[in-house]
């Protein structure tokens, strides 16, 4: 019981107090690039939480049951990055097969998945801090859940400004930093609860 | 001139983005490592300086096997050639600057996905030949580091209030000059060291930067009318 709290926990601490995005700034570049449509920053959340559960469940048995073993721990990296992309091409002929309506949806931003820093940002901080396999899991989903959450909300807040009168050197990239200033400082506020 | 178009000079290759089409603050790209790094002004250049090597030198051989990499491959064969440069760096500075590597951590191995390493192979040197790639990855370095040091310039004077040198870079002696905080006085504002600040930050300087460009453009127009007068 007290494993499955302490899963619990460590899902709800990547997710809401060491926030993805906020706090770790993993995938920034995809946050302002997509983030300005709701519909388009739903399919990208939903698309990047599979590819980081996915990657998170592939690459820590890789790390140490092979790469430990075989001396070659040093080359998580490159090893991880290759793992990554073949898993994103995978998923992207999955979607094709089964669903193509939103395959259609996704687009671009499937193979931009690979670029996309949180997925290597959490793979390779999973290894790099000693993580046993369950809090690599929990650090993993809650990440992603975390990246999900904040990227449907800024969209939602992006999406009001359209049409708003506002100076003209703060339209595009720099409101959408201070509007991300502000949702980090309502996220800071939550640090430290658990 | 279509000479020029197709081919750029050395010398724009180099100066280009120190400015003009500067990495992050004109194409906004890199910014992960551009607010996660950027707390002291030390930890900025230890990153700025890393960043440009693995740049420069991924330009390199991109660009000098150009003709064997079929088309089709290009993209993972551009991110494993990245990967083993961000390898190399990552072995070297653990080796020789432990507590930059320390400091910098994860943000170390994820110069891997950099939209800007990947982006410069693609728009750059998979079209052109070696020196040019070389200048052309240097300029990008250099302008990003520049941009990342404005940034942290800003969030370490502002947010600390001191400028502390020779925490990151052991082998220089450790000073801190007292800016905005001192024995008796403290005017800092420590939100600016904190994810916030370094949205806010960001932000800001972009929003200035349109501010200038603006009014550059605005005051040239009314140059060539008076011209045309």
């Amino acid at each position: 019981m007290s494993v499955f709290v302490a899963f619990v926990l460590a899902i709800l601490n990547a997710m809401l107090m060491d926030n993805v995005v906020l706090s770790r700034f993993y995938g920034i570049c995809s946050f302002i690039g997509v983030g300005n449509r709701v519909k388009s920053a739903t399919s990208m959340g939903l698309a990047v939480t599979f590819v980081i559960v996915l990657a998170t469940v592939v690459c820590w048995p890789i790390y140490t049951f092979l790469l430990v073993p075989a001396g070659i721990a040093y080359f998580d990296t490159v090893i991880y990055i290759l793992v990554i992309a073949s898993l994103v091409q995978a998923v992207a002929l999955f979607i094709r097969r089964f669903s193509p309506s939103l395959y259609r949806g996704l687009g671009i931003y499937l193979p931009l998945i690979t670029t996309n820093c949180a997925v290597l940002g959490v793979v390779q901080s999973n290894t790099d801090t000693g993580l046993d396999f369950l809090s690599s899991l929990a650090n993993g989903v809650g990440t992603s859940l975390g990246y999900f959450l904040v990227i449907f909300l800024f969209a939602c807040i992006r999406e009001k400004f359209e049409g708003t009168n506002m100076p003209k050197a703060m339209k595009g990239v720099p409101i959408a930093l201070v509007t991300a200033a502000l949702l980090a400082l309502s996220f800071y506020g939550l640090q430290g609860i658990i | 001139m279509d000479n020029a178009i197709a081919k750029p000079s050395k010398k724009e290759a180099f100066l280009a983005p120190l400015l003009k089409a500067n990495p992050l603050f004109v194409l906004v790209l890199g910014t992960c490592p551009a607010l996660a790094v950027t707390t002291t002004l030390e930890q900025a250049i230890g990153m700025g300086i890393l960043f440009t090597v693995v740049l420069a030198l991924s330009n390199v051989i991109i660009s000098a096997l150009r003709k064997f990499i079929p088309e089709y491959v290009r993209i993972p064969s551009y991110i494993v050639i990245i990967a083993t440069f961000v390898t190399v760096v990552k072995l070297l500075a653990e080796a020789f600057l432990p507590e930059l590597y320390s400091s910098l951590g994860v943000f170390l191995s994820l110069i891997t996905v950099n939209c800007i390493v990947l982006g410069r192979a693609e728009a750059f040197a998979q079209d052109n030949p070696v020196l040019p790639s070389l200048l052309d990855g240097l300029g990008n370095g250099l302008g990003y580091t520049i941009a990342i040091c404005i940034i942290a310039l800003f969030r370490e004077i502002l947010g600390a209030g001191t400028l502390s040198f020779g925490k990151t870079f052991t082998f220089i002696p450790q000073v801190t000059i007292p800016l905005l905080k001192g024995d008796t006085w403290d005017y800092s504002m420590p939100l600016l060291q904190q994810p916030t600040g370094a949205f806010l930050v960001l932000g800001i300087v972009i929003a200035l930067i349109a501010v200038i460009v603006n009014f550059r453009a605005k005051q040239a127009k009314i140059k060539k009318e008076e011209v045309k007068e």
